[in-house]
């Protein structure tokens, strides 16, 4: 009854693989997008901002840019902390060498060098195929945190070995580092997953979507079709970890405020790799599903004994919280192994035909 | 610059054999632990092509299980009959709860599957046991802790008689594991059950039965490197990274193979050892032991896309 598409006709090509065919999509959107841009930075509290707001828009870039090498092309990648770092460093080194470099600018531009980073560990990928390639990725995971750790140049030979935002503006507004204000960051790291949610959207419809795809289902059909695939496999590290790196990017300067080179150790790969696989490989809705789920359940957890009143040791909670998410991730492999958006796909479907069930 | 990289380390090696022997050995007891923790991940890989990332995660956890026993004031070796115990109890409900049904799934759910499983025994071990630093029960088990000094050419090699043990110990393990697995009906249906689980299935193995028995297995795999790398640095969760090292060799030897396993653990327990004491301390300021089975592994793929002695891969349209 809610999503009824009765009487919306297609009378064009264009407008049947149009972004939106069917209209209450488009209406629900508008709705994300309204609370997203206006009702969540009216009233949203700063620690709203800081633990929920802010990182799920993080991860669910991060998952996205994943989800374009392991959902869409098929290539499994166990390396993406290593990539976001990159990004990170990258940016890191644009603000200081040049700081009259716009900060956004630099973010978005940090994302080229993980790109390069990405490419060149891709290479093996034209050999080396299924979980041998998601070791071989892991290569990049360790070679690059341990590059982050031994090469000073990287952070400025400080002291203490970790990078620290500094106070960076655009015109007149702090948009990054200790004077900046939540809710600029907020719209920052908005304004950036929304642009690159766009252009993903449109590249996985588009041809390099469509050669991604074939390559996943069968790379030796999608071969003898015409698919090149050293270029179809390298544009996918190349634009996945160009997200990925972006994502880096926003998770230092907007977020963390500083990193060190285990920030970007294997456990962050592996959350990452949660929240696509949960919301759903080869989807662009999952990853904001999934990281909904990740990001907010701990919070969930840690805020609950208290306000129940239930007195656990923060140490406990933390523990109960590791046990609790590995859990989910099991029990949520179980009861829909292709993830949240699969599970959004059937209540649309549900929702189309009720209260009529044929 | 190029002296240094393609001379002096070589000169170094030569001029004190001694020290160098001795790296090797320190090279060779950490490699038969990674070969131990591949054999786990090797059996169950072949019997149910499931990427196990549990398998270091159960190393800790069965080390744990046996230290806090022992803390409670169990003696040693009941405390391991009870651990083994506490394995078949993992292995059961794991196959009851998670694989049984993910039967059939993609690789990368069953995959991430096993990670979930990590998850929840690092939050259950930290509850039990708590995350502090333990020390292995070496002596309650009867593992020798003095060293043996020796002096090839005049030189100083010290052995640890519990390295010793620990490298005895995993060859009589990887001897009745061969000898189980080509011998017993058990051990053939396991292999069965890896070469086609269809005709397997079809033929009256039991799926299940195996998957449990396969899971125990590597759970008592788990136990012995346990002991065997608790004694050497004590029991903690930072165990759990050596599992990582598991899988360069995983990719080296070939996921299938028991040899592969064994050779590609040897291997790289040597060869990370040596490059980290001629090229990544002197010229990389160190620590290249996180990554160096990694690239090297990568670079032998790069050649032989199966690893060492993996099965040949053969693709049709």
């Amino acid at each position: 009854m809610l999503y009824r598409t009765a009487g919306q006709f297609k009378t064009s090509y264009q407008a049947d693989q149009a972004l939106f065919p069917v209209r209450q999509d488009a209406v629900l959107l508008a709705v994300i997008l309204a609370f997203a841009w206006v009702i969540f930075p009216l009233t949203a509290s700063e620690f709203t901002f800081q633990t929920l707001l802010i990182p799920i828009l993080i991860y669910s870039l991060a998952a996205l840019g994943l989800n374009l090498l392991t959902g869409y092309a098929g290539q499994l990648s166990l390396g993406t902390a290593a990539f976001m770092g990159v990004g990170a460093y990258a940016c890191y080194k644009m603000v200081t060498l040049m700081p009259w470099l716009n900060p956004i600018v630099a973010i978005l531009f940090s994302g080229v060098f993980s790109a390069g980073v990405g490419v060149a560990f891709g290479i093996p990928s034209l050999r080396i195929k299924g979980f041998y390639l998601a070791i071989a990725t892991l290569a990049a995971q360790f070679f690059l945190v341990w590059l982050f750790e031994k090469w000073g140049w990287l952070y400025n030979y400080n002291a203490s070995g970790a990078i620290q935002v500094p106070n960076l503006e655009i015109f007149g507004v702090y948009v990054a580092g200790p004077q900046a204000s939540s809710i600029v960051q907020y719209f920052v790291v908005l304004g950036v997953v929304t642009l690159l949610t766009v252009v993903c959207i449109n590249l996985t419809r588009g041809n390099l979507g469509r050669t991604w795809k074939a390559t996943r289902d069968m790379d030796i059909a999608a071969e003898l079709i015409g698919i090149n695939l050293m270029r179809s496999k390298l544009t996918a590290f190349a634009v996945s970890s160009y997200v990925v790196g972006v994502a880096g990017a926003l998770f230092v300067f907007m977020w963390r405020g500083a990193a060190e080179p285990n920030l970007f150790d294997i456990p962050l790969s592996f959350r990452i790799l949660f929240i696509a696989i949960i919301g759903g490989l080869g989807s662009v809705l999952g990853n904001y599903l999934g990281a909904i789920l990740i990001v907010g359940l701990p919070v969930l957890l840690n805020t609950l004994p208290e306000a129940l009143g239930i007195p656990i040791s923060s140490a406990t909670v933390e523990h109960l919280n590791i046990m609790i998410v590995g859990s989910l991730i099991v029990f949520f492999l179980i009861i829909e192994p292709h993830g949240l958006a699969r599970l959004w796909a059937l209540i649309r479907e549900k929702l189309i035909i009720w209260p009529f069930p044929h | 610059m190029l002296n240094d990289i393609f001379i002096k380390p070589f000169v170094d090696m030569f001029t004190a054999p001694d020290f160098l022997l001795q790296v090797l050995w320190e090279g060779l007891v950490s490699g038969i632990l990674y070969a131990l923790i591949a054999l786990g991940f090797v059996l169950i890989y072949r019997s149910s092509r499931i990427f196990n990332f549990a398998q270091g995660i159960m190393v800790v956890f069965a080390a744990l299980t046996l230290v806090g026993l022992h803390a409670m004031g169990v003696p040693a070796w009941i405390c391991v009959i009870l651990t083994l115990g506490v394995m078949f109890v993992l292995a059961v409900s794991i196959e009851r709860v998670v694989l049984r049904p993910l039967v059939g799934q993609p690789d990368i759910i069953l995959f991430m599957a096993t990670i979930g499983i990590t998850l929840f025994l690092i939050g259950l071990g930290e509850i039990i046991f708590g995350g502090e630093n333990k020390v292995m029960i070496t002596d309650e088990l009867g593992i020798p802790t003095d060293s043996l000094v020796l002096e090839p050419w005049g030189g100083l090699l010290i052995l640890e008689q519990k390295d010793i043990t620990a490298v005895v110990v995993a060859a009589l393990l990887v001897v009745a594991l061969l000898a189980f697995l080509n011998k017993t009906r058990m051990g053939r249906a396991i292999r069965a059950l890896g070469d086609d689980h269809q005709a397997a299935l079809s033929v009256g193995i039991s799926l299940q039965q195996i998957w449990v028995l396969v899971w125990f297995i590597a759970g008592i795999i788990a136990l012995v490197t346990g002991i065997a790398w608790g004694a050497r640095a004590g029991v903690s969760f930072a165990l759990e990274v050596i599992a990582y090292k598991a899988l360069p060799v995983l990719m080296l030897g070939g996921l299938e193979s028991i040899t592969g396993a064994i050779v590609g653990g040897l291997l790289i327990g040597m060869l990370e050892k040596l490059f980290e004491i001629y090229w990544g301390q002197p010229l990389l300021g160190g620590n290249t032991e996180t990554w160096f089975a990694f690239v090297l592994a990568l670079i032998v793929l790069l050649f032989r896309p199966q690893g060492l002695f993996g099965e040949r891969i053969i693709e049709r349209v």
